[in-house]
């Protein structure tokens, strides 16, 4: 015990002598909190529309006026032909195209049918589908009032019978921040205690100093707790910031318990960071350390649904995101924050974190060599 | 030119003697496409539905059948009571509940205020509200189908072209977007501790007093790498094309061009971090904690940079991989030829020479 008092006090002694690191666990989760919650934004508004209008005609206008007041649309070009059109999606000026036919005024009224054309980018297949969804729509609504214009007796042609009502639990004004901020959470928290343990012995074996540990008689369990508890406090230190940033900036307060929080981020903390020194047992160079932290987190933090659902994934992913801790510990966050889980309701993303903590701690242990 | 031939094969050797990191650098980007590229995806495939019908009559059957059969929805079941809701929801069981409401059938036919709830759990707002458009679409297209919406004598029939990416898959958006990521990071990692490990190990010295200047002394840090990105940017081309099926429409020399030129300012941006630090451990934390939340957030990989609020939109702006990534949806997706990224180049050829300027401004040849 005494022996673990000593050890903690070199530990912080080096935490704190390069001002890099303390400075680092304050100021990246503040900054990236207060940051980056603004980002995530898939909210399809603001379409860039090219019109190319062969007709001209009262009809084309009046629907085209229709487009523009619908608050999804801004023309930002009017062009003579399709090809013109085309570069300026081509350039990304735009990502529609509303191509109106000649003869559209006089087809309608004579032949009660005309042709519409839309193309839109669908490199980005959600912004794509969505701008022609809503573009298809406003034709349909304009189909009806032309028809009522034209052949009068609204009742006939009563627009859909169903109301359908869209209702969005837990979140009914679909903020993006309430989304974000518990997956950025995740990230700052598990880049601060997976990266930084695993570089601190990495560090000490490459400058050659972990011999003088290992000469002394500190036990190896000794030996890893007290290098893992600094980065708890860290750990916590982030998170506290996180649930702060939250509350005050983007009024995010836990419909849960708040304890319940801390909780499990403690279970998630003392297995990343046994995560952490896991990798720093195999790796000889601090860079090998850092490439592969650099690449489990990353696999991490993509494959957990943290920005897109587990559920979208393949079936094979899917299986590499049961061994990902964060996607336990991020359900776990929108569920005490959003939806007022309690201890009970999170029981198997309980035992999924103690089975990682149990996992890697004691691999850590068993594979930390005082001698080589 | 000898010297730096010479210099040059001995970063290849620092770097090949090593051999578990060559093999990382080799293998970590190919498992990164990989896992990326089919695991980022926003498209909505099989997501589990529940159904609470007060009615139960042909109408709320025929929806419900309706949605069962699209390539979105999987029924998962009947409620029996509303007492269940709750539960459902929180054990996340499902992603919608469809409610009926009562004598959907009649109120359909007679009074038109037949009602139909859409419940998601809005928590993932994207997930939500694209769901609740698909099953709308649905709905409606059932309402036309069963003759429930008598058709207008009168019609404007739109035909809809989805240009570049007709069938909507959403890797073609994304693998574009984390090559740029993985080729980002992975470059500016590597680099950035070339001079830093030197300064540790204190070798330094032995280079600042051979007669080689600081130019020849970082580009002769480079090649090397230079060369392993070479081979995984040919990796992972092979795998967007064959494996994760998203094709090359544009020129392909075109394309590799303006890779190795992002590849280029990549390296440079890790050399400039490593001229900066003193220590391996601060370069890493700098080019990892420092690039990787700004080139995921910031890049347009996930999230469409023209959504951010103005000044994230300007930060994005000096952020290598936002216009190599622009640079790649254009000539592989769209396949566009070297006038659509002229801007994009540019950018990127300016961003390397103000890299390697600062690099060179910032190069001590005197120890401290």
């Amino acid at each position: 015990m005494k022996m673990l008092r000593f050890l903690l006090e070199k530990e912080f002694k080096q935490f704190f002598r390069n001002s890099f690191l303390p400075r680092m666990v304050i100021m990246f989760p503040l900054t990236a909190l207060l940051i980056y919650p603004l980002v995530a934004n898939f909210e399809v508004k603001n379409i860039n529309l090219s019109v190319v209008d062969h007709d001209k005609s009262t009809f084309s206008r009046e629907l085209l006026q229709k487009v523009q007041s619908s608050g999804y649309f801004r023309v930002t070009d009017v062009s003579p032909d399709y090809a013109s059109a085309l570069k300026s999606v081509e350039l990304d000026e735009s990502d529609v195209i509303l191509e109106i036919p000649s003869h559209f005024e006089k087809n309608l009224v004579r032949e009660m049918k005309a042709d519409l054309m839309i193309s839109a980018n669908a490199v980005n297949g959600n912004k794509g589908g969505l701008g022609t969804a809503y573009l298809v729509a406003i034709v349909n609504e304009y189909n009806s009032a032309i028809t009522t214009k034209l052949l009068g007796d609204p009742g006939r042609f009563r627009a859909p019978a169903a109301e359908i009502l869209p209702l969005f639990r837990y979140n009914p004004g679909l903020l993006y921040s309430v989304f974000m901020v518990p997956a950025i959470m995740v990230m700052v928290l598990a880049m601060i205690s997976g990266f930084l343990p695993a570089l601190n012995i990495v560090g000490e074996k490459e400058k050659g100093t972990i011999e003088q540990m290992n000469v002394t008689p500190v036990r190896k369990r000794t030996f890893i707790i007290s290098k893992l508890i600094p980065y708890w406090l860290a750990g916590y230190v982030v998170l506290t910031i996180g649930i702060l940033v939250a509350l005050l900036v983007w009024r995010l307060f836990p419909v849960g318990f708040v304890g319940t929080i801390y909780l499990f981020a403690t279970i998630f903390l003392l297995g990343f960071s046994g995560f952490g020194l896991v990798v720093s047992n195999y790796a000889v160079t601090v860079q090998q350390a850092m490439f592969m932290m650099f690449f489990f987190v990353l696999t991490f933090i993509f494959m957990s649904g943290l920005y897109t659902p587990v559920e979208n994934m393949p079936g094979w992913a899917q299986m590499i995101s049961n061994f990902s801790p964060m996607k336990y510990i991020i359900e776990v966050l929108r569920r005490v924050y959003l939806k007022g889980s309690g201890f009970n309701d999170l029981l198997p993303q309980f035992w999924a974190l103690c089975g990682f903590a149990l996992f890697f701690n004691g691999w850590a242990v068993l594979s930390y060599r005082k001698n080589s | 030119m000898r010297q730096f031939l010479i210099f040059t094969q001995k970063e290849f050797y620092h770097i090949l003697r090593d051999r578990w990191t060559t093999v990382l650098l080799l293998i970590l980007p190919i498992a990164m496409i990989l896992l990326f590229g089919f695991g980022i995806t926003t498209e909505i495939k099989n997501t589990r539905f529940a159904v609470y019908d007060m009615s139960h009559d042909m109408a709320t059957r025929g929806i419900v059948n309706k949605l069962e059969t699209s390539e979105y929805f999987t029924l998962e079941g009947y409620l029996d009571h509303p007492g269940q809701i709750e539960g459902i929801f929180k054990r996340k069981k499902i992603g919608m509940l469809v409610v009926f409401g009562e004598r959907f059938y009649e109120n359909q036919l007679h009074s038109g205020d037949a009602q139909v709830q859409l419940i998601t759990d809005g928590t993932d707002p994207n997930t939500a509200s694209t769901l609740t458009n698909y099953a709308t679409n649905l709905i409606r297209e059932y309402q036309q189908e069963s003759g429930t919406l008598s058709p207008l004598p009168i019609q404007i029939l739109p035909q809809v072209k989805l240009l570049y990416n007709p069938t909507m898959k959403s890797a073609y958006n994304i693998v574009p977007g984390v090559i740029g990521m993985v080729l980002m990071l992975v470059c500016a990692m590597m680099t950035s501790v070339s001079l830093a490990r030197e300064k540790e190990m204190g070798t330094m010295e032995v280079i600042l007093v051979s007669p080689m200047p600081p130019l020849l002394i970082v580009l002769s840090k480079v090649v090397p790498y230079f060369t392993i990105s070479m081979i995984n940017l040919f990796n992972v081309l092979l795998l967007a094309v064959f494996v994760l099926e998203v094709p090359i429409v544009g020129n392909l020399f075109l394309l590799i061009f303006v890779s190795l030129l992002f590849i280029f300012v990549a390296l440079a941006l890790g050399i400039l971090i490593s001229t900066l630090v003193q220590t391996q451990l601060v370069a890493l934390l700098a080019s990892v904690m420092g690039l990787l939340l700004p080139v995921v957030m910031l890049s347009g990989l996930m999230f469409p940079i023209e959504n951010m609020p103005v000044v994230l939109q300007y930060v994005a702006q000096i952020i290598p991989a936002k216009w190599y990534i622009e640079a790649m949806r254009n000539v592989m997706i769209k396949g566009l030829g070297i006038s659509a990224i002229i801007k994009e180049v540019l950018v990127l050829a300016l961003m390397a020479v103000v890299l390697i300027t600062i690099s060179l401004k910032k190069f001590k040849i005197r120890l401290e």
